[in-house]
């Protein structure tokens, strides 16, 4: 065990690179003889195209080329692909609309992609783009889901009548039907997700290049996940085979899912490179950002909880209507399916669960994974519900949770999923001391002399990540397998290069899987290199998402590790001339049992590569090793958040006062990484909450379209944290892990509204709950009642 | 941003005499992001950066003057400020963020006139003069609307003079995405005459609130100010307060900077 190994909390090693501008970001990149793209989008949230007039637009100066949906059709440029297939209710496949790289013949959202103009500067595209006379037939909108689906309504696309694109179903109706029949009480809660734009804070770019010497493409792309972008670039798209194509994300600043996703905008620059014979670029400006990243959550959801006469919940009814957006984005299909109705179970015995969701096309951007993708719906559901139940009951929240708490491990749900370990009753208990909530009535009353209303809300969350199991997410429809792989090299010397499938766009993998290593071989992180990123390089891997690099990721670099250790031990067993089954590796060195014999790590590197000591033809030299990792189980970390807050009633302003987080990630490889992600991840959570919105005005314009009208979180709106752990080892993975990457953003919103509602005495409230509608929402309250 | 020529103006003279069809470029809070989205585009600037005579705070015990060039975060920072009209200097203050408050200045703002800025608040509550390059402008004749102001084309304010008050006072809630005034409300006091100020909520831009003045000017408190209500109509509405919100939180406002002033 070395100091910067397993479980220390050491610093970053990328951040200096980070903070002092050092990074090396898609925008950075630049080719010789580049052009710039600049994408004309459609200003119409529907509208049929009836011609594009490009004459002026071709003669301005410094055009390279202009493209529209006509060429990318006469070059038989395969659409963008949804890669999970979702079945309806009556087994009949979704009801998917085409989704081409330029609209063709029709635009369905305002930031759909009407052409792109290639030229020599992006001024120049830009201005020539101003040229271009596009002739629309402007046809009605649907903005929303209840625009979408009333009669009559304007079809997005032909293959969706009603614009539904699926009515899918999870669970047992009959059974929970009958659980509800014989309920001593329901509780009924209509609900609201909101619509989040993900703002990661670098901007989505691309630069694609082609070589005409090797017919090769390169795309340099801000993504999570290269080597799944290339895969469907080239079997689905069809731009070049894979070994002709190298696709390179370098350093991508943030992405929390909306850098999944193969977007029209890279397709086409690379696409393109090929066409112009020329490199590429194009970088979003943050008003594309907004028009046309993947948007998250929008669901629309009426749920129901059973309980009987002993406080035991019996079942749960769920009924979701979920927003696609215009188009289907890469996994958008199993976000309000897959990732959302197996984890309605939450922390708790629910022995019946029924749910139904109704995926909606509207004309507005397409929707996707962000942050947590389906567990934070699934969270919000679950958590207002119970707590809502709980006050009806006359019960205590957290008490009412912990009755009802799963405690026999494993436990198998009613929907998919089977909880391998879990202590949630520790989780609720140490929160509850961390946060002094016995501490709350006093607290509240100091408030409450103030004119402040005072709240206190819980959320245990439970989420599912790691994914997946490849064979089990297929037999649900996913188009992939979701394992992970590695490479380890020793070099000669004993420095190690990590060649990983995973991708880091904040996450901290040069520092968190050189901690791995340094525990395993016992050398320092600064020995240990993280190679990431570029296709050429890293053999095929699938990416980070889902909290996936640490319990999937990692464990795919200890797989190959143990490959490492193994052959370093034969190795050693020539150079110590002792049989291979008496030499010990610890700590670095190895050594021969009973004996003072010992060579470290990098000596035996050496030895291998030069091979003097042993048969090469019986021992082959050198030491790498690969492997690949298919999980066995989902991982479920779980926990307890608490919120406490204060409420101006004069102007509804809402100031979180102190916020807990007990969080059982398994076995935690860098403290101070995770706890980094719980806050930024609570920060996230307390945006969907508070602040964060995107708002389409009824002809599907969006009004949110820069910091001036959507609210991003700031540091001024968040609170101190108190973090702690609870750690139950995750079985599934040879680390332990369970994963940290979204907990928060799963965890915080219903603590926030359910601390909420606590002050204000109802449950009138939706997200984000902004002063306006909390200043109402505090009129109609008992207030005067609750802050007594 | 389309293409432009730019002219470093090294006098007031210079500056009016160069502008000609062009703008004058002050802070370029917002000229240069409305340029960058191509929603303005003029083909001249002329930089008022570096013309010495607009810069500099000063105040002769009965009026303080501050040149057009004065950063918010000079106003912030200035102890002359400070001593002749502490609120003023806390308005400054609060004026967006850091970044912004290094180069904003008071000059940008008032030729500017955004309904949701703060100083055009100050200036009509404390009864400012406009000082242009060629005559001096009362603040209640200045203001006239929506990025509307009395300045003719190619005028220059030069400063803004602001008589001392007893008491003067700024409280402000803020539009959370954008940090600008959601309902900004200044409140000034000499002797038994009060101006109260209104910013953000106008549909035409900032206003006096007569109303409360009436009642301030006889019992200078909040309580004063129980029961009074603004109308919502003629007010801003949009997705982060209605008129009515905004309504009520002029009042609310008013009484707070009361309570500061």
């Amino acid at each position: 065990m070395t100091d910067q190994g397993i479980g220390a909390p050491v610093r970053r090693k990328e951040d200096f690179r980070f903070i002092t501008g050092q990074g090396r970001y898609v925008d950075d990149i630049n080719r010789p003889g580049q052009a710039h793209a600049y994408f004309l989008r459609s200003p119409h949230a529907h509208a049929k195209i009836k011609s594009i007039d490009l004459s002026a637009a071709n003669a301005a100066p410094g055009v390279v080329a202009i493209f529209t949906g006509d060429d990318i059709a006469a070059d038989k440029v395969g659409g963008l692909i949804c890669g999970w297939a979702i079945f309806n209710k009556d087994g009949s496949p979704m009801r998917a609309g085409p989704h081409p790289a330029l609209a063709q013949g029709k635009v369905r959202y305002v930031g759909d992609h009407v052409a792109v103009v290639i030229a020599d500067t992006l001024a120049q595209a830009r201005d020539a783009a101003e040229l271009i006379n596009v002739d629309y037939d402007v046809l009605p909108a649907v903005a929303d889901m209840a625009a979408a689906r009333k009669a009559g309504a304007v079809a997005v696309h032909d293959e969706a009548p009603n614009n539904q694109f699926y009515d899918w179903e999870l669970g047992d109706k009959a059974g929970t039907d009958a659980a509800f029949a014989k309920a001593k009480h329901v509780t009924r809660l209509d609900i609201v997700n909101n619509r989040l734009i993900p703002n990661a804070m670098e901007p989505r770019a691309a630069v694609g290049e082609y070589d005409q010497g090797t017919d090769g493409l390169t795309l340099y792309t801000t993504s999570q996940n290269p080597h799944v972008a290339r895969l469907v670039l080239s079997a689905f798209i069809g731009l070049a085979p894979e070994h002709k194509f190298r696709v390179i994300a370098p350093d991508v600043g943030g992405g929390f899912g909306s850098k999944i996703f193969i977007y029209a905008e890279e397709t086409v620059c690379v696409w393109a490179a090929r066409k112009v014979n020329r490199p590429v670029k194009w970088t979003a400006d943050r008003t594309e950002s907004f028009l046309s990243d993947a948007h998250g959550r929008d669901h629309v959801t009426h749920a129901e909880l059973a309980t009987d006469e002993n406080g035991k919940i019996t079942a749960l009814r769920v009924s979701t209507k979920a927003n696609m957006g215009a188009y289907l984005s890469t996994f958008a299909s199993s976000v309000p399916t897959y990732l959302y109705a197996p984890l309605l179970s939450g922390q708790y015995n629910i022995p019946a669960i029924y749910a139904e969701v109704e995926a909606v096309y509207t004309n507005t951007a397409p929707v996707d994974a962000y942050r947590g993708a389906g567990r934070p719906e699934a969270t919000f559901v679950v958590e207002r519900l119970i707590e809502v139940a709980a006050r009806e009951l006359g019960k205590d929240p957290a008490e009412f949770r912990r009755a009802n708490f799963v405690t026999q491990f494993p436990h198998q749900t009613p929907v998919i999923m089977a909880y391998d370990v879990g202590d949630y009753d520790a989780s609720l208990t140490k929160a509850q001391q961390m946060h002094d909530v016995a501490g709350f009535a006093a607290r509240k009353a100091a408030s409450a002399s103030k004119g402040k209303l005072r709240g206190l809300g819980y959320s245990a969350y439970i989420e599912a990540c790691g994914i997946a199991p490849s064979a089990a997410v297929g037999s649900l429809g996913a188009g992939v397998g979701l394992w992970e792989s590695a490479e380890v090299r020793v070099n000669p010397i004993g420095t190690v290069e990590i060649l990983t499938g995973s991708h880091s766009h904040g996450q901290g993998h040069e520092t968190t899987f050189a901690q791995l290593v340094s525990s395993r071989l016992g050398i320092p992180i600064d020995n240990v290199s993280i190679v990431h990123g570029d296709t050429d390089k890293v053999q095929m891997g699938m990416g980070t998402y889902g909290s996936r690099s640490g319990a999937v990721g990692m464990a795919a670099i200890s797989k190959a590790l143990d490959k490492i250790e193994a052959k370093a031990k034969k190795v050693a067993s020539h150079v110590l001339e002792a049989s291979e089954g008496d030499i010990e590796f610890k700590d670095g060195k190895f050594t021969v049992k009973g004996t003072d014999k010992a060579a470290d790590f990098g000596s035996i590197a050496l030895q291998a590569y030069i091979a003097h000591k042993f048969n090469g033809q019986e021992l082959e030299p050198g030491l790498k090793e690969s492997a690949f990792w298919d999980p066995t189980n989902f991982t479920f970390p779980a926990g307890v958040h608490i919120c406490e807050l204060e409420i101006d009633p004069a102007t509804g302003v809402v100031t979180i006062e102190r916020w807990t987080a007990v969080d059982d990630f398994g076995n935690v490889i860098n403290p101070l990484i995770v706890e980094g992600q719980v806050h930024g991840g609570i920060a996230q959570g307390v945006g969907q909450a508070l602040l964060e919105g995107a708002v389409y005005d009824a002809d599907g314009q969006l009004i949110t379209a820069s910091y001036m009208d959507y609210t991003m979180p700031r540091a001024q709106d968040l609170p101190s944290y108190n973090v702690g752990m609870t750690i139950t080892p995750c079985p599934s993975n040879p680390l332990g892990i369970k994963g940290c990457g979204e907990a928060g953003a799963i965890a915080s919103p219903p603590a926030v509204i359910n601390a909420i509602t606590n002050a204000l005495g109802h449950e009138n409230i939706t997200m984000p709950a902004t002063p306006e509608k909390v200043w109402r929402a505090a009129q109609s309250s008992s207030h005067k009642q609750a802050a007594e | 941003m389309y293409a432009f020529t730019h002219h470093a103006a090294t006098s007031v003279a210079d500056a009016v005499n160069s502008v000609g069809e062009g703008k004058f470029l002050a802070g370029g809070h917002t000229l240069i992001p409305t340029m960058k989205q191509r929603l303005a585009m003029p083909g001249h600037l002329v930089d008022l950066n570096k013309v010495g005579e607009l810069k500099g705070i000063s105040d002769n015990g009965s009026v303080l003057t501050i040149k057009a060039m004065s950063r918010h975060a000079e106003v912030a920072g200035s102890d002359v400020v400070r001593k002749a009209i502490p609120g003023l200097a806390a308005l400054a203050g609060g004026i967006g963020d850091p970044q912004v408050r290094h180069r904003g200045t008071i000059g940008g703002s008032v030729a500017n006139n955004d309904p949701v800025a703060d100083y055009p608040a100050a200036c009509l509550a404390l009864g400012a003069t406009i000082v242009t390059d060629r005559r001096r402008i009362s603040a209640d004749d200045y203001f006239q609307g929506l990025f509307t102001t009395a300045l003719k084309d190619n005028e220059l304010i030069t400063a803004i003079e602001f008589p001392h008050a007893d008491k003067f006072a700024y409280a402000k809630f803020r539009n959370p995405a954008s940090l600008y005034a959601l309902v900004g409300v200044a409140v000034a006091k000499r002797g038994g005459d009060v101006r109260v100020a209104v910013t953000g909520a106008g549909s035409n831009g900032v206003f006096r609130w007569t109303d409360a003045e009436a009642r301030l000017a006889g019992n200078f408190s909040g309580s004063a100010l129980e029961g009074l209500k603004v109308a919502a109509s003629g007010l801003n509405g949009d997705i982060h307060g209605s008129a009515e919100y905004r309504a009520h939180l002029i009042g609310v406002m008013a009484k707070r900077a009361v309570a500061a002033a």
